[in-house]
């Protein structure tokens, strides 16, 4: 089947892109095989797992699920990105000391959840913790250290997370 | 002597690279020139193939199946038996059974010839259940009885004690599938290399992929190298699975002369791969005039699924830890591994102890509830000690800890008071659990079997490399086995090398499996480190080797299952909390707490994690993990119907350890990876038994069957 290849546009990770594709493509699959974004997992294909999260204008979202036109216009920041930023880079360290990581491959979603829910609320308690992550299927650490390690990038991060 | 305790926490190597999401895993590599693979697999639990009908192929489009395997190959996959056939020939076992693999260039085009491809099959009645297996539904496919497996263990004397006992009580648990949900699915390449092939996998062993595929193509397995890329979880999943994977990419690559590769779907992962047995277990345990047990009979069934594969050693295990942490006078067990027409069951964390653990825990509470006794006070009564005589007629080597593991946990869980204040039948419950789990191999296995070797490797500018084949998979094994190497050799973490495993460039020291890693390949570069030390600045490159020894005095008799099946047993406590909603049922976990013996914690953040993750998951069998085989097809295939624990499920968890070195193990650590899943379910559904009042027989138990244990479930204190 021949699909219409159209012009979509738009940021990511600061800066502005654009590819001539299918607008149905899924987001994903742009951002892994067409920009190398493969910190983007693909745990469930269903949204479900939280595995390829990423930041859409500030939201989080799960690019399995987004057709790629609908990117056209908005600002997206994968973990390449998020890695990049103070914010983030207090949250992988905060991960790395807290002992948040196991075999890995829903970390760099749980650092997006984690940047999100810090941005907003920089001094979660445990259950917004809980709540804030609930959308990231985890299998190894029974997630335990990820919210301490959260509790330890909120603390480490102080006013920053208020900017 | 070291400078600091090495429980003390180093940060994982891995855990920046992973968290920036840099670490390449298997769907990562591209692999560019590669074709794309996809299984083609029967559709149909039982029957026979009348006819294969293909769409027409474009050119570089190709269906391979076992015609295709050369003159001397052999179409099977050598795991631990040889039974389990790389493709389907004329019938099929069960749906999922690959019959064939469709290679090309493009990925949706594969997938599109995959979805014409049209099998006839004239099919059969299938068996499904472990009583189908049993009742030799459709009539039997393994010998005349559908038994693939069968053994039998006795102390002392049971027929005997039966005789005098007061009364006997019988009762069934029965445990269901479980899928492992590693987060990364299934996947792996193999390309031509030289004059042999290379694999790229996620995988635990890569060892055992060469040793079972090179039969393929009858090559030495030597001429297969696999490298195994950073794995996104395994849990035994990925032990002998990934076989089933390369085995059909192997014979692709021979034919395509290309490289090929594959890379699992969620669906399709979870619909086609192994599980954990589910099993049933019968009890028949006399009792005197005063409710002590004299002795405990139990018949133990585990489905296997269509083929052997490994179960035989998964139910080996399971009879071993039938009596959990307890001596009876008399104990037997008889147990049978039962052909049916599902996948395959194969490795699971725990590896066949789980489901026994949790038939006897669960039937202790039963023996104690129906005499009006709390289940803890019961349990007490039998636990086993230094010396004390196991289920093999073997001793128990090491001191056993469970009075100190026990008093940590009621006092961090207020369980006494709990106890009592918690009517049964009240809303809130709060349950105990006690488990073990021997550590790696059973009996002499790592020195007959095994024979695990690992290196040591100087370089010039004083970094030393690891040599070995054990694999990171999360459980932290890449981290710990640098931090034992740098704390005898006192250099800084960061001048330990270790790779991800290549087969063609490490020695073979066993399958990271059976809890065996830190406390046997550990133990090896421990070894190796020592030798290395007088040598490390007087020589500038060298390499140093050791082999596993089996320490004198502890016999163990491999065809009649007698003696010392484990040297070094991990053990185990949990109590957890709940809360049922007296209208819905719906169950609310309000505590979790375990304290569990490790030996010497190597490291005590890593083994936290084990802890918190292994414990969770336990919780996750014996209550959200539905999966259900309906007439030979899994009814839950994907992560929105097949519910695995969240953040929310359950609250932080408490976490205790006690102090018990291991004589052989790397100063003193003995295995855990596996141990800390074995207790949680147990502990799980004593607290929701209790806080129902009715007895629960069988797992899982999700919320939505929990009004219907209290409308029509047996009272606790029921007759047995």
């Amino acid at each position: 089947m021949e699909c219409k290849e159209y012009k979509i546009e738009f940021t990511l990770n600061g800066k502005p892109v654009s590819i001539a594709t299918n607008p149905l493509r899924r987001l994903i699959d742009v951002l892994r095989d067409d920009f190398g974004c493969l910190g983007v997992k693909e745990g469930c294909s269903e949204g479900e797992c939280g595995a390829c999260s990423i930041l859409m204008n500030g939201r989080v979202v799960t690019p399995c699920l987004i057709p790629v036109g609908a990117a056209n216009g908005q600002d997206i920041m994968t973990i390449e990105g998020i890695k990049e930023t103070e914010k983030g880079s207090i949250i992988v360290q905060a991960f790395a000391d807290g002992g948040a990581v196991q075999c890995g491959f829903c970390i760099p979603g749980m650092v997006i959840a984690a940047y999100y829910l810090l941005s907003r609320n920089p001094n979660p308690t445990e259950d917004e913790i809980r709540l804030g992550i609930s959308g990231n299927i985890c299998r190894c650490t029974g997630y335990d250290l990820i919210v301490e390690s959260i509790k330890l990038a909120a603390k480490r991060g102080g006013e920053i997370w208020k900017r | 002597m070291v400078a600091h305790d090495i429980s003390k926490a180093v940060r994982r190597l891995d855990a920046v690279s992973k968290s920036e999401g840099s670490v390449k895993y298997i769907a990562d590599y591209g692999f560019e020139d590669c074709l794309w693979g996809r299984l083609v697999r029967s559709s149909i639990p039982r029957g026979i193939i009348k006819d294969i009908k293909l769409p027409e192929m474009p050119d570089g489009y190709r269906f391979i199946t076992y015609k295709d395997i050369p003159d001397g190959g052999h179409n099977y996959l050598h795991m631990i038996a040889t039974d389990w056939k790389c493709f389907a020939e004329n019938d099929v076992r069960y749906v999922g059974e690959t019959i064939g693999i469709i290679v090309g260039p493009d990925r949706t085009i594969v997938e599109d010839l995959r979805e014409k491809i049209v099998i006839e099959y004239e099919e059969q009645e299938p068996a499904v259940s472990i009583d189908d297996g049993l009742a030799c539904k459709g009539g039997a496919f393994i010998n005349d009885d559908n038994i693939h497996c069968h053994l039998k263990l006795e102390v002392g004397n049971v027929d005997e004690a039966f005789r005098k006992a007061d009364r006997i009580v019988e009762e069934t648990i029965e445990t269901g599938f479980q899928e492992h949900v590693y987060l990364e699915t299934n996947g792996a390449c193999c390309m031509p290399d030289g004059d042999g092939y290379k694999i790229y996998a996620s995988a635990q062993c890569p060892f055992y992929i060469r040793k079972s595929i090179a039969p393929l193509l009858n090559i030495d397995p030597s001429k297969i190298s696999v490298q195994q890329t950073t794995t996104g979880g395994a849990f035994g999943g990925k032990e002998h699975f990934p076989d089933v994977v390369c085995g059909p990419l192997l014979l692709a690559a021979y034919v395509m002369k290309k490289g090929v590769k594959m890379i699992f779907d969620r669906e399709e992962d979870i619909e086609n791969s192994v599980k954990r047995h589910p099993s049933k277990t019968v009890f028949r345990t006399g009792l005197d005039k005063d409710g002590n047990i004299v002795a405990m009979d139990s018949k133990v069934y585990y489905n296997v699924g269509g083929y052997l594969s490994s179960s035989f050693v998964v139910l080996q295990r399971g009879c071993f830890h039938v009596t959990g942490c307890y001596e009876f006078p008399n104990m037997r067990t008889e147990g049978f591994g039962v052909a049916t027409n599902t996948y395959p069951s194969c490795a699971f964390r725990g590896f066949g102890a789980p489901q026994t653990l949790f038939a006897v825990e669960t039937h202790m509470c039963h023996i104690a509830e129906m005499q009006g006794l709390d289940p803890l006070e019961y349990k007490k009564r039998y636990f086993i000690k230094q010396g004390g005589t196991t289920s093999t007629n073997g001793k128990i080597v090491e001191k056993v800890m469970i009075p100190e593991m026990l008093d940590q946990v009621l006092k961090a869980s207020d369980y006494e008071r709990k106890a009592k204040e918690y009517k049964w039948g009240s809303g809130k419950g709060i349950g105990i659990s006690f488990y073990n789990h021997g550590g790696a191999f059973t009996g002499n296995g790592e020195q007959a079997i095994i024979k695990g070797r690992a290196k040591l490797h100087k370089f010039k500018d004083g970094t030393v490399e690891i040599l070995c084949s054990q694999t990171e998979m999360g459980q932290g094994f890449h981290t710990i086995l640098p931090k034992i190497a740098a704390h005898i050799l006192e250099i800084p973490i960061e001048k330990v090398i270790f790779k991800d495993p290549d087969t063609s460039r490490v020695p073979d020291s066993g399958p990271t499996a059976a809890s065996r890693s830190t406390m046997i390949v550990g133990e090896l570069v421990e070894r190796a480190a020592t030798l290395m030390k007088p040598r490390y600045d007087k020589e500038e490159e060298f390499e140093v080797e050791t082999q596993y020894e089996h320490p004198d005095g502890y016999p163990w008799d491999q065809s009649t299952f007698q003696g010392y099946a484990y040297l070094g047993y991990g053990w185990g406590v949990c109590a957890v909390e709940v809360e049922v909603d007296p209208c819905t049922g719906e169950v609310t976990t309000k505590g979790v707490w375990s304290s569990h013996d490790c030996g010497h914690l190597i490291d005590e953040m890593i083994v936290h994690g084990q802890v918190n993750g292994g414990v969770l998951q336990g919780i996750g069998w014996a209550s959200t993990e539905v999966l259900k085989n309906v007439g030979g097809h899994f009814k839950q295939t994907s992560m929105s119907d097949y519910i695995v624990p969240t953040s929310m499920d359950c609250p932080k968890q408490g976490v205790s350890f006690v102090e018990n070195p291991y004589e052989w193990g790397p100063f003193g650590a003995k295995g855990m990876g596996e141990l800390v899943f074995n207790g949680s379910g147990a502990a799980y559904i004593d607290a929701l038994s209790r806080a129902i009042g009715k007895r629960i027989t069988a797992i899982p138990v999700p919320t939505e069957d929990v009004m219907g244990y209290m409308l029509n479930g047996k009272d606790l204190k029921e007759a047995l």
